[in-house]
């Protein structure tokens, strides 16, 4: 039974790593009609950031949750600029591709820096220890990143679909000439969506850093399980990348306890399922 | 012969030019093709080796092309069928003792197979979820590789025997063996060759072009995009069986996504759309992991590097460039 509950922390810690993730993408979707590919490499580089933080500038945990989103959301800021801004207006396939190159790219510089080894990252001192719930120990950093993430879903919830910023936002993602005939500058919106997805991802790095080592591929396969979460979910909606991404999080929890051989594929074998049933995705609006 | 469609720079397409003239520029450059590939290892220059594993990446490429090229589809899993390809034929070859034409032959078929399971869901979604779906598809056979016995996992089936090709030809004699290679490469090129260009391939460039209007002129086009599908699949097989008799072993490499996304950039390279762009893709990106080795991780920047230059600045590809060269000069004598 405690290894029940065990796996299934795991799963929920998966879980919000997912959501962070695939509403990010979802968000930059929205945006730029672009599938970022460099969505794993991104995460990787905020858990590096945190590690770079810590080991060359002294500055802490709590310093890198705000910092290392900040630096890598102006990477990709600079990424929008100067390489993503020139592929408006051309095929979706092309920001798939470009952004395909970019991971590539990232990780093949830090995997020629740091090779394929882990570096740690302790977990820190506020967090460390276990609450005893009584049917089992629920390690304190672990119910954080659960708590935390969940908390900032929700945030980006509430700022797209019930603020006059997100209102923007969304009437810009359908009628861009007639939102910048209003006054307001679309391209930077664009760019500063780009850099608030990057963010989010990083900031998932963040998070992971003290659970998963800090490794140059510690994005590469992930993101193909998170693509998998945003096929099911269906792009169309952020409430549904959330509630997706926790829930298969959580099934891949249960997986590992019941079935652990499947645990790996149970998440493209449910997508399978959910193509032939509804080939939209959960949440998605029907095209 | 169809008529003249105009060179249009669709979506994922180069848009090769057709018409008499055209396919007389092309019949001609598959001849020098064959010729030159055929002299090659008789100069002593160039390892028969190398030449082999470049013309199994280029059949990979040129049925991954039919696909983007032809139909605009992106798949972003191709690798599994290669990977397929190359499981079934080396288990068959070294396990149960298949002559080598019959373990190509399962191998193909083996990829066929998995081509109509994963095309049937994957034609299901358009753009860019049809590539997520291919790539998640992808990394679950991936999975089933990792785990599954046969494979031995990490290690790859190893010293697969090459035996006699119709108990006629020793393919352990590397000459014999890079006449066999070339010729299948030759017959499967010539082959898609056909596909694209009969009224069957018409309708695949009119789902490209424009898939509502193919609807609404009658067709049922998901049945043409499985079928495309399937093909790649089975010829993307075809180079994965031919691949792992060449290399004597089948490993994770072939069936992982970073594979998928090789033929992506060979085909990009070369020319996506164009009959002799993955060919030059195939060959210059081989080229370039075998002559760059030395670099060990680099070689993955490099290529993400060009990855990123040939979105960005040079979409047509290498034969695309010449074509649309080609093109001006001749619209500048009129």
């Amino acid at each position: 039974m405690q290894a029940l509950y065990g796996q299934l922390v795991v799963g929920l810690i998966n879980g919000s790593f997912y959501a962070l993730l695939s509403l990010g993408l979802a968000v930059i979707f929205g945006m730029l009609n672009i599938i970022n590919f460099a969505h794993g490499a991104f995460y990787m580089m905020g858990a590096f950031a945190a590690y770079f933080l810590l080991n060359w500038a002294g500055l802490g945990y709590w310093w890198a949750l705000v910092l290392a989103p900040l630096m890598v959301g102006a990477v990709g800021v600079l990424v929008e600029r100067t390489m993503l801004q020139w592929l408006t207006g051309l095929d979706h396939l092309y920001g798939l591709l470009l952004t395909f190159g970019l991971a590539l790219v990232i990780q093949g510089v830090f995997q020629n820096e740091f090779g394929s080894s882990g570096l740690p990252y302790a977990i820190p001192a506020e967090l460390r220890g276990a609450q005893n719930l009584g049917f089992m120990f629920l390690p304190n950093y672990r119910a954080w990143v659960i708590v935390f993430s969940l908390v900032v879903c929700l945030a980006t919830w509430f700022v797209i679909e019930r603020t006059k910023l997100g209102a923007y936002l969304r009437a810009a993602t359908e009628r861009p000439e007639l939102v910048r005939a209003f006054g307001i500058d679309v391209p930077r919106m664009i760019t500063l969506t780009y850099g608030f997805g990057v963010a989010l991802a990083a900031l998932a790095g963040v998070l992971a850093a003290p659970i998963n080592q800090v490794r140059p591929l510690m994005g590469a396969d992930f993101i193909i399980v998170v693509f998998a979460v945003v096929v099911i979910g269906g792009m169309g909606s952020i409430m549904g990348s959330i509630v997706t991404g926790f829930a298969l999080g959580l099934i891949e929890g249960l997986t590992k306890y019941f079935y652990p051989e499947a645990s790996s594929t149970v998440v493209f074998v449910i997508m399978a399922i959910v193509l032939l049933v509804k080939p939209n995705g959960l949440f998605g609006r029907t095209a | 012969m169809t008529g003249a469609t105009h060179a249009a720079p669709a979506a994922a397409s180069g848009a090769a030019p057709s018409g008499p003239l055209a396919a007389r520029a092309e019949i001609l450059a598959f001849l020098v093709m064959a010729g030159l590939l055929a002299a090659l290892p008789l100069t002593g220059l160039i390892y028969p080796y190398f030449l082999m594993q470049a013309l199994c990446f280029a059949i990979f490429a040129c049925a991954f092309n039919l696909l983007i090229g032809y139909v605009g589809l992106l798949s972003f899993g191709h690798a599994m069928f290669l990977g397929t390809g190359g499981y079934i034929a080396a288990h068959t070859a070294k396990v149960w003792g298949f002559p080598p034409e019959l373990a190509i032959l399962a191998g193909l078929a083996a990829a066929g197979a998995i081509g109509a399971v994963v095309g049937l869901l994957a034609i299901r979604r358009q753009g860019i979820y049809f590539a997520m779906t291919t790539l998640a598809l992808s990394q679950m056979v991936y999975f089933v590789y990792l785990q599954a016995p046969f494979t031995h996992g990490e290690d790859g089936i190893q010293s697969v025997p090459q035996g006699r090709l119709f108990g006629l030809f020793d393919l352990s004699q590397q000459q014999t063996f890079y006449y066999v290679v070339l010729a299948v490469f030759l017959i499967a090129f010539l082959l898609i060759r056909r596909i694209v260009n009969s009224p069957f391939g018409d309708i695949l460039k009119a789902i490209r072009e424009n898939e509502p209007r193919a609807i609404s002129l009658g067709y049922r086009t998901e049945r043409y995009k499985l079928m495309a599908f399937v093909l790649s699949a089975t010829l993307a097989g075809l180079a994965g069986s031919v691949k792992a008799l060449v290399a004597q072993n089948a490993s994770l490499t072939d069936v992982h996504w970073t594979m998928s996304g090789e033929v992506v950039l060979m085909c990009l390279v070369g020319g996506l759309g164009t009959i002799f762009g993955p060919v030059i893709g195939a060959v210059v990106i081989i080229a370039m992991q075998q002559y760059l080795a030395g670099f060990g991780q680099w070689v993955l920047v490099i290529q993400g590097v060009i990855f990123i230059a040939c979105v960005l600045a040079f979409r047509r590809g290498i034969v695309g460039e010449i074509i649309a060269f080609a093109q001006w000069r001749s619209a500048e004598k009129r």
